[in-house]
């Protein structure tokens, strides 16, 4: 079966007057449909620009994306509209991803008038289902995003994206600015989604409990390079890279008994401009020693299981 | 050994005014902290944790805001009652409040050592040259390298600022400490980073925390005890012991059903159906009674009072059975 | 339903607007000076043109309650009319640079790059000119009339809105519905028409009330130097100038155009303080 999404070597690089930064520098995964994937890391690790990336919402400097067995890498601008439809993001803000100037019918409906092909009463049947697919009563449709709260806020979101209906959704921290409550119940939306229209999702978090509840694989981040990927049980019960664990290791467990031996980190994320060739963790990694200065390769440690560390073997035998 | 009570929150009630509304913010909110207690409020956006720690401070916004009732007791005096003079003495000096945005809460134009000497002077009579030397010593408390006292905020990570900023309001050893959601702001490892320097510094200074926090993690592993804020109430207040192992109010046991767990395998959360009251009209009788699983009749007739279930836990609840007591 | 709903937009900025009693009171003064320009011809109870030699510097009396100018012209009539005059110059020089300025600054600041180089430094090249004086070489050039004062104006004030539209844009672009509705494959045309333009203009709102004022202010101020309305026709600006000649001895006939001048400029930086507040989204209940 060919895989939903392919992506080979992808890179995007931005100019800063510092120098080049390496926000997504050559990521490789694949992605099965009804599928989802995880993506964590911490802010400035170039998970959002990867999500944006596989949309062009910025294009990607090299590498290759294939969805559907086909390269969409560089698309003309006709595929790229038809592309978008199948393909399709959720915003982490619904406070700035909504327009304020919009009511909720009017931003749902948008993505139809720019699709066209409906008259006006199909527009707003459509809206109207769309709301109750979404859980939105009927009576918020001319109100305004000001008016109404964030989780109501982020389930137009929801309904936006789903109003093409893609194949695709890269979700980008959708949840992170909700309270717990709401965030739960629109965990639970997006994946009753999942389940009644087969989507695949692309899940971009920081928040590690969300990504384990919600992923099928999950990937960890480094200043733009994938530093681990392995099935979501795997990863959080044997994380292999440094990082990986003590990102873990940092989770606030929700008890006040099993209280876990935390792995604190030294000093912070710095940003990938000019990265030098080797392990980009070094110098906040315990376990770092000359060799690591060499460019490292992503290893297959266990099946379905890559970590990008030369010494990954001898940190587990210890 | 019970330990000397510190604050002492009684009835408080504190309400904004806005054109066209009354918010009730904090409803009859009853809270004592114990000297060197660390405190978690826990609640959701709009539940009024930052209002109460703001009424501590009285640095509520002036015009649309009033404190109706109640009393607030700093080491035995009514700090409701204390003129501004005198609560300009307390504040910053015997209470110190940290931010959630460690981003705007230092001026960008002034190097960060000198923000930290000009907050100690504010409160002692010394000279600049002592202000700098204590202000070169609370750097190196928080971690940060006596070398970048003349650097400037915008020099500074998010994580490294959020310690300027708690080594501010440490600078003139304050009995009280207001921490409102300190590290919501930072990236997982540095929240670690930042939380485990945190209780370091409390335990050698035994100074009082009150830490407003949505994240019951974070609660988990800090906190002697929790006060759970629901609608400008403490709905359950207990010793972490008792919110983690015995929670009793439908609103905490929601709380934790929402949440994922990291070993938990079932498919579906189990989040609280609908959404917090309206401040401005709250409902008669119990004030979770829309969202509650549990809910009989008679909770939306008479607002539940406090139930002591077990010695020191509370419940406000009709439907909460005291255990031993 | 789509009109109900524009409608409640401006009811509720009308609503916070009430707020502020100056900007009402301001609000209901240019209503006024609108209606009063508008019906001119109706209000005025004599011709602003016909001189009366008897009547010349004459003081009030009950046919002429503001007495008559040297020349013996109604002074009443001549304010009246002189409404006309000046509020066109404040209004459509004000409309005329806000077009300008919102097309500039909206797509200077929504392309950037070399776009925005550009026009920004072809209006710092413009803007070393001083304005008064572009002023007054445009109207010395194309000859003094009202409609060259008002063009002259008009193009002078474009780099204020252009860069205020501009700053405001760049930041209006970096929100996440922008890219949102990039996402869901929405042309550059319908970004900014839909999306950037109606949630970049407030601040601009603003400057366009209080800069009818400075225009009509500006305007008097050319009609005073003899480069704006030309006589017979009245315009405060320009019955302030003929006044000087008799200063000294009538000086009521320069303060009531002056008082004029005043009170709509006043009225103008009153209800632009008004909406500056109304429209302000953190007040949003």
């Amino acid at each position: 079966m060919t895989p939903l999404l392919e992506v080979r070597n992808l890179k995007k690089y931005f100019k800063t007057r510092a120098g080049l930064l390496h926000a997504v520098d050559g990521v490789y995964f694949s992605l099965d449909k009804g599928k989802t994937l995880g993506v964590v890391g911490e802010s400035g690790c170039g998970k959002t620009t990867l999500g944006r990336t596989l949309l062009h919402l910025t294009e990607p400097t090299d590498g290759q994306i294939f969805f559907e067995g086909r390269d969409i890498t560089n698309p003309a601008k006709k595929d790229l509209r038809r592309l978008r439809e199948d393909m399709q993001i959720i915003f982490q803000d619904p406070y700035s991803s909504l327009n304020p100037r919009m009511s909720v019918s009017e931003a749902i409906m948008e993505p139809l008038i720019l699709r066209g092909g409906m008259s006006k009463s199909e527009m707003l049947d459509r809206t109207r289902q769309l709301m109750d697919t979404v859980g939105i009563a009927a009576r918020f449709e001319n109100s305004y995003p000001h008016e109404l709260d964030g989780g109501r806020r982020q389930r137009i979101g929801i309904a936006r994206a789903l109003a093409l209906e893609p194949k695709f959704i890269v979700c980008d921290e959708p949840v992170s600015a909700l309270d717990v409550s709401i965030q739960a119940q629109t965990i639970n939306l997006m994946l009753d989604l999942q389940e009644e229209r087969g989507l695949t999702y692309m899940f971009v978090t920081h928040d590690l409990s969300v990504v384990k509840y919600i992923s099928d694989e999950i990937m960890v981040m480094y200043l733009g390079q994938v530093v681990e990927k392995a099935p979501a049980d795997e990863l959080f019960c044997n994380p292999r890279h440094p990082y990986s664990k003590a990102l873990l290791s940092a989770i606030p467990v929700l008890s006040i008994h099993n209280k876990k031996e935390r792995i604190l980190l030294r000093g912070e994320i710095t940003s990938p401009v000019n990265p030098k060739p080797g392990c980009r963790f070094m110098a906040r990694c315990d376990y770092a020693r000359k060799e690591c200065n060499r460019p490292q390769k992503l290893e297959e440690c266990s099946p379905g299981h890559f970590v990008l560390c030369c010494r990954y073997q001898e940190i587990t035998d210890k | 050994m019970a330990k000397e009570i510190l604050l002492a929150i009684r009835n408080l009630v504190v309400k904004y005014h806005t054109d066209d509304a009354v918010i009730h913010a904090v409803n009859n909110v009853n809270l004592a902290v114990k000297k060197g207690e660390t405190i978690g409020l826990v609640g959701e956006t709009g539940a009024g944790k930052t209002t109460i720690a703001r009424s501590i401070l009285r640095i509520l916004p002036p015009h649309t805001a009033k404190i109706v009732s109640g009393e607030i007791l700093f080491s035995g005096r009514d700090i409701t009652k204390l003129s501004e003079k005198e609560m300009c003495k307390i504040r910053g000096n015997k209470i110190a409040m940290i931010f959630q945005d460690p981003m705007t809460a230092l001026n960008p134009i002034e190097t960060v050592g000198f923000q930290i000497a000009e907050a100690i002077q504010l409160h002692n009579r010394i000279s600049r040259s002592e202000a700098e030397r204590r202000a070169c010593n609370m750097l190196e408390m928080v971690g940060i390298p006596m070398e970048r006292y003349s650097e400037y905020p915008h020099q500074f990570s998010g994580g490294m600022k959020q310690r300027v900023v708690i080594a501010m309001a440490l600078s003139c050893n304050p009995e009280l400490i207001l921490a409102d959601e300190p590290t919501t702001a930072l990236d997982v490892t540095i929240q670690a980073q930042v939380l485990a320097m945190m209780q370091s510094l409390k335990k050698r200074l035994g100074t009082s925390v009150v830490l407003i926090t949505h994240d019951l993690g974070v609660v988990a592993n800090t906190c002697n005890s929790v006060a759970v804020v629901y609608a400008g109430e403490i709905v359950e207040y207990g010793t972490v012991e008792h919110i983690f192992d015995f929670a009793s109010h439908p609103y905490t046991l929601g709380l934790f059903g929402s949440l994922p767990k990291l070993d938990s395998r079932e498919r579906r959360l189990k989040p609280i159906k609908g959404l917090m009251p309206d401040p401005t009209a709250l409902p008669q009788g119990c004030r979770f009674y829309d969202r509650c699983p549990e809910a009989v009749r008679k909770c939306s007739q008479t607002a539940p009072g406090e139930v002591e279930i077990a010695p020191g836990h509370l419940v406000k609840c009709i439907k909460a059975k005291g255990g031993a007591a | 339903m789509e009109k109900k709903r524009k409608q409640l937009r401006i009811f509720e900025i009308w609503r916070r607007l009430k707020k502020n009693r100056l900007a009402v009171v301001a609000f209901f003064i240019l209503i006024l000076l609108i209606l009063t320009a508008v019906f001119a011809p109706l209000l005025a109870p004599h011709s602003y043109s016909q001189q009366n030699a008897k009547l010349a510097n004459a003081p009030p009396s009950a046919r002429h309650p503001l007495g008559n100018d040297r020349l013996g012209r109604d002074i009443l009539s001549r304010l009246i009319y002189g409404a006309r005059q000046s509020l066109q110059m404040g209004i459509i020089a004000v409309a005329i640079a806000a077009t300008i300025g919102i097309a500039l600054g909206t797509v200077a600041g929504f392309y950037g790059g070399w776009v925005d180089n550009l026009s920004m430094r072809l209006l710092d090249i413009y803007q070393a000119i001083p304005m008064f004086l572009l002023c007054v070489s445009l109207a010395a050039v194309m000859g003094p009339s009202l409609h060259n004062a008002i063009i002259a104006l008009g193009i002078g004030i474009v780099p204020g809105y252009a860069r205020i539209m501009r700053a405001s844009v760049l930041t209006v672009r970096e929100k996440e519905y922008i890219e949102a509705a990039r996402a869901i494959n929405a042309s550059d045309a319908r970004i900014i028409l839909k999306h950037i333009v109606p949630n970049a203009i407030g601040p601009l709102i603003v400057q366009i009330t209080m800069g009818v004022g400075s225009c009509i202010l500006a305007g008097s101020a050319l009609s005073f130097i003899g480069l704006g309305v030309q006589p017979p026709v009245p315009e405060w600006g320009a019955m302030i100038s003929e006044a000087r000649k008799v200063m000294r001895e009538y000086p009521t006939h320069a303060l009531y155009p002056g008082l004029c001048v005043m009170i709509s400029v006043l009225a103008c930086n009153l209800l632009g303080d008004g909406l500056r507040d109304a429209l302000d989204p953190r007040l949003k209940n």
